[in-house]
């Protein structure tokens, strides 16, 4: 994807940075320009998300992404954030008999990938069952 | 020089675990000769989206937690590891981004074997005490390598402990440090060179001349300068590439049993390098009462130990209380078993692509 | 507005075409379709050539004026439309736009995509390129997965079941087996679908539309002058489109497409009809899910019953409203750029009554439904016979 375009989201893939609207208080995330609701009426504050949420869908990969295929099989979910906002997750550290949908996680810091062996390597955010301590 | 102490820490073990029998069960070899042996039975593996960048992340988040520091007040991050994921460009910048410290602090990576972390809590000790920066934050942290089929595979574990110090005045330590001093030579029992991908050790080597002398020699000046005897402490760590090292040292010194047992994690997760002697501490504090003193000797290849008294004060159990971080009790039973093609492939022994 | 028909159709063979290159593909289509029309190239005003990814899949931009070259028609106004997989749809809608105005009289609407020229992970990587490649494609999505991520709410809420989806599957590559153009001419059961190795769960193999070479081509017309060179003019009743966002996290439902909604209603209003007075629809099967959501969205049935009528048999030829009678996306093959046109295609054929044994008897009002991504753009066509 190139350094340049990983960088700029740092604040999103790491720390859940979305945006908040000064008009209708709507938290979105991933981060908008615009609000879709208000367009150009609200002015769009920076506003970090909290880091929890529960699975609304998810999905065991078998053929993968490009640059995932060491990871298979792996789970994709649907997050919905107590935030509001619904995000586009891996669910890590389990197998997929250990999730459901309506399952509550934790937004967690993970390595994505990796510019082959000699490039950069990516961070990001996945999301992983709260565990039963 | 003023007064400093540690707000606050957190840890982070990988779920994944490994059996010491399903490793020896691939290579043949006995596996109730190397548990008596290394006294280790199982460690701790990272999975395949971990590396010392993501448990550093999660140690640095759980010391914040605890700490209920601004992290923009951290004025220093230094990660200690021999497993860094780039050979140049720091750990220590991801850390200070993914706990939004950045951009008002210094940052870097230390490399020092196995006590890389400890050298990095004595640079934040340095600054907080010279009152150069509010907070810093070291940590220890590494996906161990060893080589498959070396004995050293058997304990190579993951893992990663950070610490915040900050200075001791207005209650916001919960144990404060007496001193640290350490004791370095050069002593070439363990190495990794540059580009290749398994550390090299001297066997025996690495033992009476290398791990044994450091530790004590550290210790025996921890003692002489505080003027201290083992019965005037709590409890003791000492650096853990297996679960006998630690034993012997602490027997040689004159320690009991009950003051090595509750910061002796190798037998139930191996072997975390850099994480080491700082995940052990985390699991003193973590049981720690207001008025206990511990010992802390870490010890690195190459060779050296730093060595540290610190003594719970009455903020700890306050602190404990409400902080949402996770124990190491906890980590240690969150767990998932793996077999061995699972361990390989998720510590990246096969070629893919 | 002037009134569009249809006047002449046009098709490749789908499949894997080895010895077919990019730019010989479409011609064998297009020289069908003006065949078919009886027109001569030469009163062609434009071309509209629905295209996803040339220039991923043959490394080849600048396309349309690359086929209007190759097919001797330069200097005809050539443009290429592009929105994932609902290229061809939307080419036929501007094509049909561009007659209706009175700017264009005689008018070519291509698709065409040339898959096989990469290997498979090439080609996924290449569609996964209709997805947000921040926040979907970054995080490890792929395109089955988007729509397994839907196949598995659908299931939580309406008790769909995986055997429901295999009978989509199962019934286009039945109705693919009586389509000369379809890649697929091999029945299959649905348990061969349920064993089929998992893509991404609960989607298998065989609930996968294939990669497919293939071009598809229509030429439209005035309504007017339709009948100077056809007894059998198409009329285009009603055209929809509409948008979504193109993430599929971002949308307030899993269990639907709101842009094929919308592109609905727009085309039902246009043609002032409903889902009731339709015959026969292709619908965008990508997957078997996308073809239950699809007939729900589109009105067929009630949300969440769309594996019911399925399983009824009411979707099948002979049913209440047969789907994707050409073998669809799954049977005939998934050109992407040129799954729109020759949805089409179909429709035409069988409103024409031309469509041998799987013609839907007495057939008069047909339906297109093309899809781009997992839903950011949806199109709708409603075709008549002009009796």
């Amino acid at each position: 994807m190139g350094v340049p375009r990983f960088w700029r989201e740092i604040p999103s893939r790491y720390n859940l940075i979305g945006v908040k609207c000064g008009n209708c208080n709507k938290i979105l995330f991933p981060p908008r320009f615009i609000c879709p609701h208000c367009r150009r009426t609200g002015k769009l504050e920076p506003y970090k998300l909290k880091p929890k949420g529960k699975v609304l869908s998810y999905t065991v990969i078998h053929v993968a992404a490009q640059g995932f295929e060491r990871m298979v099989p792996y789970i994709l979910g649907i997050i919905e954030l107590e935030d509001g906002p619904r995000i586009m997750a891996q669910i890590t550290d389990c197998d997929e008999k250990e999730i459901n949908i309506g399952d509550e996680v934790e937004i967690i810091f993970r390595k994505m990938g990796e510019e082959g062996k000699e490039g950069v390597i990516y961070y990001g955010f996945k999301a992983r069952k709260i565990p039963k301590s | 020089m003023i007064k400093v102490g540690i707000v606050g820490y957190g840890v982070y073990i990988p779920r994944y675990r490994i059996k010491v029998e399903e490793i020896a069960r691939v290579w043949g070899a006995d596996p109730n000769q190397i548990m008596s042996g290394l006294r280790i039975r199982e460690k701790s593996v990272p999975g395949p989206d971990e590396d010392t960048a993501t448990i550093a992340v999660e140690a640095a988040r759980n010391a914040v937690k605890y700490a209920n520091v601004n992290p923009r007040d951290i004025g220093a991050i230094y990660v200690g590891s021999e497993s860094h994921p780039y050979a140049v460009k720091p750990t220590a910048t991801i850390v200070a981004e993914a706990i939004e410290a950045t951009p008002s602090l210094t940052a870097a990576d230390l490399e020092f074997a196995c006590k890389a972390g400890t050298a990095g809590l004595q640079a934040c000790i340095g600054l907080v005490g010279s009152n150069i920066i509010k907070y810093g934050m070291a940590i220890g942290a590494d996906t161990a390598q060893g080589a498959p089929g070396d004995p050293l595979e058997y304990s190579a574990a993951a893992g990663g402990a950070a610490f915040i110090v900050g200075a001791s005045e207005a209650n916001q330590t919960i144990a404060d440090f007496e001193t640290t001093c350490s004791y370095t030579t050069d002593t070439p029992d363990f190495w990794r060179r540059e580009g290749k991908p398994y550390p090299k050790h001297g066997g025996r080597f690495t033992g009476r001349p290398a791990y044994f002398k450091h530790v004590l020699s550290a210790a025996h000046a921890l003692l002489r300068k505080l003027r201290l005897t083992p019965e005037d402490f709590t409890y003791a760590v000492f650096h853990q590439p297996n679960g006998k090292f630690p034993i012997q040292a602490a027997k040689e010194l004159g320690f009991t049993k009950e003051q090595i047992e509750p910061g002796l994690l190798a037998p139930r997760i191996g072997n975390t390098y850099s994480g080491s002697s700082m995940l052990g501490l985390a699991a003193v504090l973590d049981v720690a009462k207001p008025g206990d003193r511990i010992m802390v000797v870490s010890y690195g290849s190459g060779a050296g130990s730093d060595a540290f008294s610190i003594v719970v004060n009455e903020m700890i159990e306050q602190r404990r209380k409400n902080s949402q971080a996770p124990p190491v009790e906890f980590y240690i039973n969150w767990k998932k078993y793996i077999d061995y093609a699972t361990y390989a492939k998720y510590r990246n022994l096969l070629v893919v692509g | 507005m002037r009134e569009v028909a249809v006047i002449g159709v046009g098709l490749t063979k789908f499949g894997e075409q080895w010895d077919i290159s990019f730019r010989e593909m479409l011609l064998e289509a297009g020289i069908r379709a003006i065949e078919d029309a009886g027109i001569d190239g030469k009163q062609l005003d434009a071309l509209y050539v629905g295209n996803m990814s040339a220039g991923q899949f043959v490394k080849q931009e600048h396309i349309a004026s690359l086929i209007a070259d190759n097919a001797g028609l330069t200097p005809i106004a050539a443009t290429r439309v592009e929105a994932a997989c609902a290229s061809g749809g939307l080419a036929f809608r501007q094509a049909v736009i561009a007659v209706a105005s009175g700017h264009h009289d005689f008018v070519v609407a291509a698709g065409i995509e040339k898959m096989t020229d990469l290997l498979t992970a090439g080609v996924t990587g290449a569609l996964a390129t209709a997805a947000d490649q921040e926040w979907e494609v970054y995080q490890g999505a792929t395109f089955p997965a988007l729509y397994a991520l839907m196949a598995r709410r659908h299931m939580h809420e309406f008790g769909t079941t995986e055997e429901q989806l295999a009978m989509v599957a199962v019934k286009n590559h039945s109705n693919a087996c009586l389509n000369p153009y379809a890649q697929y001419h091999t029945k299959i059961t649905v348990e061969q679908v349920l064993k089929s190795p998992p893509v991404a769960k609960p989607l298998k193999l065989l609930d996968c539309s294939p990669i497919t070479d293939g071009a598809a081509c229509v030429i439209l017309a005035p309504a007017e002058k339709a009948r100077r060179f056809t007894d059998t003019p198409i009329l285009v009743a009603g055209t929809g489109q509409a948008s979504d966002t193109i993430s599929l996290h971002s949308r307030q439902t899993l269990t639907g497409l709101m842009a094929t909604v919308e592109a609905a209603r727009a085309a039902y209003k246009m043609a002032g009809m409903g889902p009731k007075d339709v015959d026969l629809a292709e619908v965008h099967d990508c997957f078997t899910i996308a073809e239950i959501m699809a007939i729900e969205d589109l009105g067929f049935c009630k949300k969440g019953k769309g594996g019911q009528l399925t399983e009824e048999g009411e979707t099948a030829l002979g049913g209440k409203i047969p789907i994707n009678t050409s073998g669809g996306l799954k049977g005939k093959g998934h050109p992407v750029g040129a799954t729109g046109i020759a949805q089409v295609v179909e429709i035409v054929t069988q409103l024409r009554g031309e469509a041998g044994k799987r013609q839907v008897d007495g057939a008069e009002i047909g339906l297109a439904h093309n899809v781009g991504g997992s839903g950011g753009t949806a199109v709708v066509h409603v075709l008549r016979r002009m009796d």
